[in-house]
């Protein structure tokens, strides 16, 4: 095996029960790493409960940014037996995994949350190479690997540390498990203490108490693996540089929220539900803030009993003329759909932020899937213009977040704007976002109706006039002059109930043009962004949609260096579909290749529908964790080499 | 100059059944409105679907003919955004208490200064005559082949255990009473329940107008018919909550008015109580001047479109190079 150095380039997960500090563990080792000056990717994975079942975190460092997660894993940091089974396999040749020496007997059977399947699934893997079922037997398996293994007795070295610091009651604290998991790692990488400890500051900032302990049992676990193993033998290490200026360290359904209250968002309401809570929750806990004038603005953030609550408040709320938005998940949208209807009926501009995760009914409720591509663009009864816009990365969503209101208004519909679980739950280093990027525009909104306007039509305002075709000028409910009235019901240019044939069509018509000319009018990088790799003429062409972006433009890359070419095409804007840019873009193109989460590749038959063009390999993954560059990069050179199926479905996770 | 009440009304043709107990809440609502003399502009009338649903078409203010059962989140979502705005909201029985339940029992948690006026017949009118939530068990109305098999709810007991801070029941053919009790709703710090009673002449041939009348309820001693309804004030009922210490004995005595029907059928203000906070009031607590710059008073952008928030705090936050 070779010995030499890796630098700056690291897959490093760790993991424990939920509620035992996971979380804040790989925040602190994020933070230590970025201001470091290393760019860092990270994905938070977890089960659908509140304490005990296993939850992990991976982070990714690099020296250039990164967006996406790898297959392999260089170090293990693990709390509990479980996380060691579930995981000590897939460390690396030349990987580290530190693990609690005090569980080496545990049996895989004495883990009561591994579920049967996994237990019978590592047990194979296990009996074939020969090893027992204990974390012994799995350590000596991945030592087998090319793996190094660090015993450390997480609870003799909390005592330790309490007899050191004469406070015997923090020998009881097991909650510091983590901080002395995680300081092990960085000593084992040889990072910085410093970087660490300003972490930690940090991260318990808010918390005064425990801060002085988790530092003091920081320190004491960064020297002590140092003394019990020659830790300058391992080959990985993470090394500080100059720091990145102008970066955040930002969460997706941070990213959204933010970009909802520069983007005007004034209104938000929310059903809670995973993972789309999170969106509505900061937008509550930072629900004043500052405008450029000095004074305060304010949005104000509703918990509703149900999501049909949720999506009618906020229509209403945005016909008084407030940007007005709900966040929430499949099964919540799945009620949605019928005031789905009723806004493209009545012309109102609101955004539904949806973060899809795997379906159908309740699925894997806190994993990730993107099937609700061909429901958000179908959902409802009837037919009706909405806008189904999907962000590719944490970036994207802030600036979408702006640009969706814009679409919402300046077409006066629905829009849908598609993120996701694993774009919500991961972590990343990323140019701090430009609060001017993206002008807010109001579309045909107006505050004052000249009281002559309002008898264009028998002294009524004329809400939905027909010359206007396919937008009208709109005005808040309250506007002096302006009386106009809204049906779910077919209606006349005043808003009252209609079932005259002419006028139905003439209305239908009116709404449905919207479509004809937003495709007309939205900028191609906001339909699609095409990114070509090595010398790329077209001929191969990749499609996806939404969080895959990272991981496929990653791989794109890797297989770039080996001297493909290939052009990869990310659609944007869903609904209306940009047919005309896609014929052009693929006119050339002799395999085409679509990559997306979920069973059916509904991106694919999206673009079969528009263009014609047939997709020649679908790669599909629909097990509830995200794609990782590994994955696709394998996935894709297989198909190049002519070695590959027709539908590849990945099956990468834990 | 003062708003004539023919201002209030559309010139929308009206295709309600002749008789229909809707016209009187019509003209009601129409006469309260005069009567305050509330800008029409300012004012916006929400209704759910059903006969009732049709309403704001007929009014000349504002008006939000929404989905059926969800007028309540529709109306409150409007007037939380612009509490300006002088909202009604409205709707039939199988609107509210049926399909809408759910939003009767959420709202009364918000107390979201609003009046809700219910329409209650007992049927669906509008889908030919099913049984409606309120029509009693075992009551077989024109259109069904069978007695009622479900219980009714009582929608005055609901509100009162939901947290309406406003309850009160009237009658359509009462005009001057239910537009009394609709002002009084209106003025009311809080979420108002408003229960009408209303004869379907078309579907509900027990709970008629000669019924309300009491055509058929004679008075043994005299042998005259005795109107079922009665005005709970004219024996002197007094459902205002003077003090919170009162409370207990005031939602008590609610719970035991709400139960009466048959011989006697009670209207007039059941409850009141302005000692809980409205849903304003209680996100003024954490958005201190929510009240003068309420999400529809906020401008957002320059008028070149560069936005007025500033988030330069909340990004130093998540800056790693300081």
């Amino acid at each position: 095996m070779s010995s030499a150095l890796v630098k700056n380039s690291l897959s490093w997960v760790i993991g424990g029960p939920q509620g035992s500090g996971v979380d804040s563990a790989a925040n602190i080792f994020s933070r230590a790493c970025a201001q470091g000056g290393l760019h860092l990717f990270g994905k938070r994975e977890y089960y659908s409960n509140i304490k005990g079942d296993h939850s992990y975190f991976t982070v990714r460092v690099a020296e250039n940014p990164v967006n996406s997660h790898l297959d392999e894993i260089n170090i293990l940091v693990t709390f509990d037996a479980e996380t060691v089974f579930r995981h000590a396999h897939k460390v690396a040749k030349g990987g580290a995994i530190i693990y609690d020496s005090s569980l080496v007997n545990i049996s895989i059977n004495e883990v009561p949350t591994i579920d049967d399947q996994s237990s019978i699934r590592i047990s194979d893997i296990l009996n074939t190479a020969g090893y027992p079922t204990t974390i012994q037997g799995i350590l000596d398996f991945a030592k087998s690997n090319g793996c190094v293994v660090y015993g450390l007795p997480y609870f003799e070295m909390i005592e330790d540390l309490a007899r050191g610091l004469n406070d015997p009651s923090l020998s009881k604290l097991t909650r510091m498990v983590n901080v002395i998991a995680l300081s092990s790692s960085l000593a084992l990488l040889k990072f910085d203490k410093k970087q660490l400890i300003k972490a930690i500051q940090t991260v318990f900032q808010t918390k005064p108490k425990v801060l002085g302990n988790n530092i003091a049992a920081a320190e004491y676990a960064y020297s002590y693996i140092g003394k019990k193993y020659d830790i300058a033998q391992f080959i990985y290490m993470l090394e500080p540089r100059p720091p990145l200026k102008e970066y955040l360290l930002v969460q997706g359904n941070q990213a959204s929220a933010m970009g909802k209250i520069i983007g005007g968002c004034r209104f938000q309401t929310y059903y809670p539900i995973t993972p789309a809570s999170d969106d509505s929750e900061f937008l509550e806990a930072n629900q004043i803030f500052d405008l450029t004038s000095g004074a305060k603005g304010s949005i104000v953030v509703v918990q509703t009993e149900d999501e049909i609550a949720a999506i009618t408040m906020a229509i209403s709320a945005a016909l008084t003329g407030v940007r007005s938005a709900t966040a929430t998940s499949g099964p919540g949208f799945s009620l949605m759909a019928e005031a789905l209807g009723w806004a493209g009926m009545n012309e109102v501009p609101v955004v539904i932020t949806l973060y899809q995760r795997t379906g159908p009914s309740t699925g894997l409720p806190t994993r990730h899937e993107q099937s609700d591509l061909l429901f958000a663009i179908h959902a409802g009864h009837g037919e009706f213009p909405r806008i189904v816009f999907a962000s590719g990365d944490i970036e994207e969503a802030f600036y979408d977040s702006i640009k969706v209101f814009n679409l919402a208004e300046k077409y006066q519909l629905p829009v849908i704007h598609m993120l996701d679980k694993a774009l919500a739950n991961s972590i990343k280093t990323c140019k701090k976002f430009d609060q001017h990027k993206v002008p807010i525009e109001r579309g045909d909104l107006i505050s004052k109706v000249d009281e002559n306007l309002s008898t264009r039509s028998g002294g009524h305002y004329l809400r939905f006039r027909l010359s206007d075709n396919p937008v009208s000028t709109r005005v808040p409910l309250g506007t002096e002059n302006a009386i106009f009235w809204n049906t779910g019901d077919e209606h006349t240019e005043e808003g009252h109930i209609t079932e005259d044939p002419d006028l139905r069509n003439k209305m239908v018509s009116k709404r449905m043009n919207k479509l004809e000319k937003a495709l007309s009018e939205i900028p191609i990088e906001d339909k699609l962004v095409c990114f070509e790799f090595g010398k790329s003429t077209g001929d191969i062409t990749v499609v996806s949609w939404g969080s895959t972006k990272g991981a496929i433009i990653e791989a794109m890359e890797m297989l770039a260096r080996r001297g493909k070419g290939i052009r990869f095409i990310q659609l944007r804007l869903l609904h209306p579909f940009p047919s005309y840019e896609m014929m052009n873009l693929l006119k050339n193109t002799r395999l085409l290749i679509d990559i997306e989460m979920n069973y059916t590749s509904q991106l694919a038959s999206l673009i079969k529908q528009h263009t014609g063009s047939d997709i020649d390999y679908r790669i599909v993954k629909f097990n509830g964790r995200p794609m990782s560059t590994s994955e696709v990069y394998y996935a894709v050179s297989a198909i190049l080499e002519g070695t590959s199926q027709k539908r590849i479905v990945l099956e990468h996770g834990t | 100059m003062a708003l004539k009440l023919a201002e209030y009304k559309t010139t929308v043709h009206n295709d309600w059944c002749a008789g229909c107990g809707d016209f009187g809440i019509l003209n009601a609502i129409q006469m309260a409105l005069h009567e305050m003399q509330i800008p029409r502009h300012r004012a916006v009338i929400f209704s759910g679907i059903g006969c009732s649903g049709k309403t704001p078409h007929f009014i000349n203010t504002y008006g939000v003919h929404t989905l059926h059962g969800r007028v309540l989140p529709f109306a409150q979502g409007a007037k939380l955004a612009n509490p300006d705005l002088e909202i009604i909201a409205l709707g039939g029985d199988g609107d509210g208490l049926g399909i809408g339940a759910g939003h009767f029992v959420g709202a009364g948690r918000k107390n979201v200064d609003i009046p809700y006026i219910l329409f209650n017949n007992a049927v669906y009118g509008l889908t030919k005559g099913q049984a409606s939530p309120t029509l009693k068990l075992g009551m077989k109305t024109k259109s069904l082949s069978q007695p009622n098999s479900n219980s009714s709810v009582n929608p005055i007991s609901l509100a009162l255990v939901a947290g309406y801070t406003f309850i009160a029941r009237s009658y359509s053919y009462d005009v001057r009473h239910l537009r009394d009790v609709i002002i009084k709703a209106i003025q009311h710090k809080g979420l108002a329940y408003v229960d009408v009673l209303q004869p379907c002449p078309t579907y509900n041939d027990i709970n008629t107008r000669e019924w309300f009348q009491g055509q058929d309820n004679i008075d043994q001693e005299s042998g005259h018919q005795v109107p079922r309804i009665y005005k709970i004030e004219d024996r002197g009922y007094d459902g205002v909550v003077h003090n919170t210490n009162e409370l207990g004995n005031k939602m008590a005595q609610v719970l035991d008015i709400a139960n009466e029907w048959g011989s006697k059928i009670p209207i007039g203000i059941f409850y009141q109580n302005e000692f809980v906070p409205t849903y304003h009031e209680r996100i003024s607590q954490h958005i201190s001047d929510y009240a003068t710059n309420p999400p529809a008073k906020q401008p957002l952008c320059t008028t070149e479109g560069v936005p007025l928030a500033d988030i330069s705090k909340l990004l130093s936050a998540l800056r790693i190079d300081n």
